[in-house]
């Protein structure tokens, strides 16, 4: 099973890293959210694996647990990185509506002139 | 408990939302409360400051719950004095926002910024690493609205790029935070500190693989080399008085690593012996470089504002690296000078591109240009750290300190030509913006259409160019009373660097 998981956190990082590189935004925000998954897969790794472990500790008798704590911080990352992708979803999406283009990238004429003239 | 501890974090979360819910339509009473509430925050961090001046390190438990267990805030000079830094940065700002409209130019401002601030002192003040995690997050997220404030294809653009590269650093950072609690089974950063030094030497792989991921997430906060590239974009294409905001943000990047690489990875812990300061040093002198060069560079004076602010990282940094007291006394004076520096020259290039283009070319010549052009003198010698202000007295405590260090030579060489390159980036800029434009060939040359002199702005309240003045005299406060701050700096290296008084106040019992 630690194959696995390892394998699974190897690939959607490595398949997150090739979409950020992409040049339009719609394939990096698909990067951006495969590497999240990535990681609260491998934030849950970090308290050990167990099989059919409940996360609470058994004071009446000795029966293997898991540790509860990294289960909270994926709850926590979870609902942050949600969050975070739509608000990078509307930005990018009225980014596009006002420039028509999604490219991700700034042009060199973004860079000389163009900044607060527009506001 | 001292409850004052957790309240410039509560002001702000109370605040905020009710900014939004019951003062949406209400811009005057927005204006009003946000004020006030920048005050209260800052009478708050007076009054912590003064608290932790004593050299007490106050614990706050969320919840009552002891130290390892739950989420702790401390109190601690460095922390205290950085919540100030954060109020007194903040209240010009906000009356700079409000004087000039900017507060008009979308929905929110106010609430937003109130709950930027929250994460700024969120993030000064928590003792536990996932909570940082968590008030990083709260502050990007009041940044991202802060960033694309007032809309415009370009500024949205730059905002995509900006919240991009932030949302990789915090999935960095959860992989950072995975791999240290993975190794020590604690997240509180105390108790890290406790099991880092407590490892078994040949255990200790996973554990650098975790704090160089940890100090690259840092690293992208603080915009050092190469991993800067958000930073020109966003900064130059941001309304310009949240820009101003924002620098205090690249100083949060360079807390966490003060904090972190004193406390839990310290110079003397074995196990990450040698991992930290002999790569940030070199990166942090290339930061500086760049930074100088890009001054020298940019068309644009935001652009060239921005630059000057990774400059002065750069030099932060270097002293940051040396990782002894004296040098950290003296980083820390440089924050204060380099943020309010920063912020200063934010404001003042707002005041040009309210009026002219902003450009680095000649234009006629604009409304109060006397006036700007003055502020913008002060903003640019306080920035490249020539006598008389605080950027000097801070630039020479930065080479003091590093004159016996292994690479003095290097330090030396790379801070003052960095500071030359910036006088001379800094003197072409303001010359062409404002002397070019009072060139008699210039006026008679130009293009007819050039030459019509721009209407002044929306009736320029005295109330903008106060909060301006307001920034330079703190920089002239901080320079009148180098002394009693560097004795304040130097005592808070001073407990930087006994991480034992910090461990014990937190885990308390255990000890």
């Amino acid at each position: 099973m630690e194959a696995l998981v390892a394998t699974a956190v190897g690939v959607m990082t490595a398949a997150g890293i090739f979409l950020i590189l992409r040049r339009r935004t719609f394939p990096v925000i698909l990067g951006l959210s495969l590497i999240t998954y990535a990681v609260n897969v491998f934030l849950f790794a970090t308290g050990r694996l167990a099989l059919n472990a409940p996360a609470v500790l058994n004071k009446y008798e000795d029966v293997p647990y898991t540790d509860p704590l990294p289960q909270a911080l994926v709850l926590t990352a979870i609902v942050i990185s949600f969050g975070m992708t739509a608000v990078i979803v509307m930005i990018s999406l009225s980014a596009y509506l006002s420039s028509k283009d999604d490219h991700i990238d700034m042009t060199a004429q973004d860079c000389v002139d163009a900044p607060g003239e527009d506001a | 408990m001292n409850h004052w501890i957790v309240a410039p974090i509560v002001l702000p979360a109370i605040l905020a939302p009710f900014i939004i819910m019951v003062l949406r339509y209400h811009l005057d009473l927005q204006r009003i409360f946000s004020v006030a509430g920048v005050v209260a925050l800052l009478g708050i961090a007076l009054t912590i400051t003064a608290q932790a001046a004593g050299g007490d390190i106050q614990v706050y438990e969320l919840g009552d719950w002891p130290a390892p267990f739950g989420i702790v805030m401390v109190l601690d000079r460095l922390s205290a004095m950085m919540v100030l830094l954060t109020a007194l940065l903040a209240l010009p700002i906000v009356l700079y926002a409000i004087a000039t409209g900017w507060d008009n130019r979308g929905k929110h401002f106010h609430a937003l910024f109130h709950f930027q601030l929250m994460g700024v002192c969120g993030a000064f003040l928590t003792g536990d690493a996932f909570n940082l995690f968590v008030f990083f997050e709260v502050l990007l997220i009041a940044s991202y609205g802060l960033m694309t404030h007032g809309g415009g294809a370009v500024r949205l653009k730059a905002g995509v790029q900006y919240v991009a590269y932030n949302l990789l650093g915090s999935t960095l950072f959860l992989f950072a935070l995975g791999t240290l609690y993975g190794v020590t089974g604690t997240l509180n950063m105390a108790d890290i500190a406790v099991r880092v030094a407590e490892l078994p030497p040949e255990d200790t792989a996973l554990l650098r693989v975790g704090a160089v991921l940890l100090l690259l997430v840092f690293c992208i906060k603080a915009a050092v080399l190469p991993l800067h590239f958000w930073l020109p974009a966003s900064y130059a294409n941001a309304p310009l008085p949240v820009a101003a905001l924002f620098a205090i943000m690249t100083k949060v990047g360079a807390y966490s690593i003060l904090r972190m690489y004193t406390l839990a990875f310290g110079p003397e812990v074995e196990a990450t012996q040698g991992l930290v300061g002999d790569w940030l040093q070199p990166a942090a002198l290339l930061t500086l470089a760049v930074g100088a060069i890009g001054i020298l560079g940019s068309q644009h004076i935001a652009r060239m504002v921005a630059f000057c602010a990774i400059a002065s990282m750069g030099t932060l940094l270097i002293a940051i690296s040396l990782f002894t007291p004296e040098a950290t006394a003296a980083a820390l004076y440089y924050v204060f000078h380099s943020t309010l520096a920063t912020a200063l020259l934010f404001l003042v290039a707002d005041l040009v591109m309210e009026r002219r283009s902003g450009a680095i070319t000649p234009k006629p010549p604009m409304p109060q240009g006397g006036l700007i052009s003055a502020l913008f003198f002060v903003g640019a010698i306080a920035m490249a750290g020539m006598p008389p202000l605080s950027g000097f007295v801070g630039k020479l405590l930065v080479l003091d300190a590093a004159r016996d260090a292994p690479n003095a030579n290097a330090a030396w060489a790379v801070i003052l030509i960095g500071s030359f390159i910036t006088i001379i980036g800094l003197a072409r800029a303001g010359s062409l913006i404002f002397w070019k434009s009072h060139d008699v060939q210039f006026l008679s040359e130009g293009d007819p259409e050039d030459r019509e002199v721009a209407p002044a702005p929306e009736p320029q309240p005295g109330l903008a160019f106060t909060a301006v003045f307001g920034v330079v005299a703190g920089l002239i406060a901080l320079t009148l009373f180098a002394g009693p701050a560097l004795e304040y700096t130097s005592k808070t290296a001073e407990q930087l660097f006994t991480p034992e008084h910090y461990i014990s106040a937190v885990l308390g019992g255990e000890e």
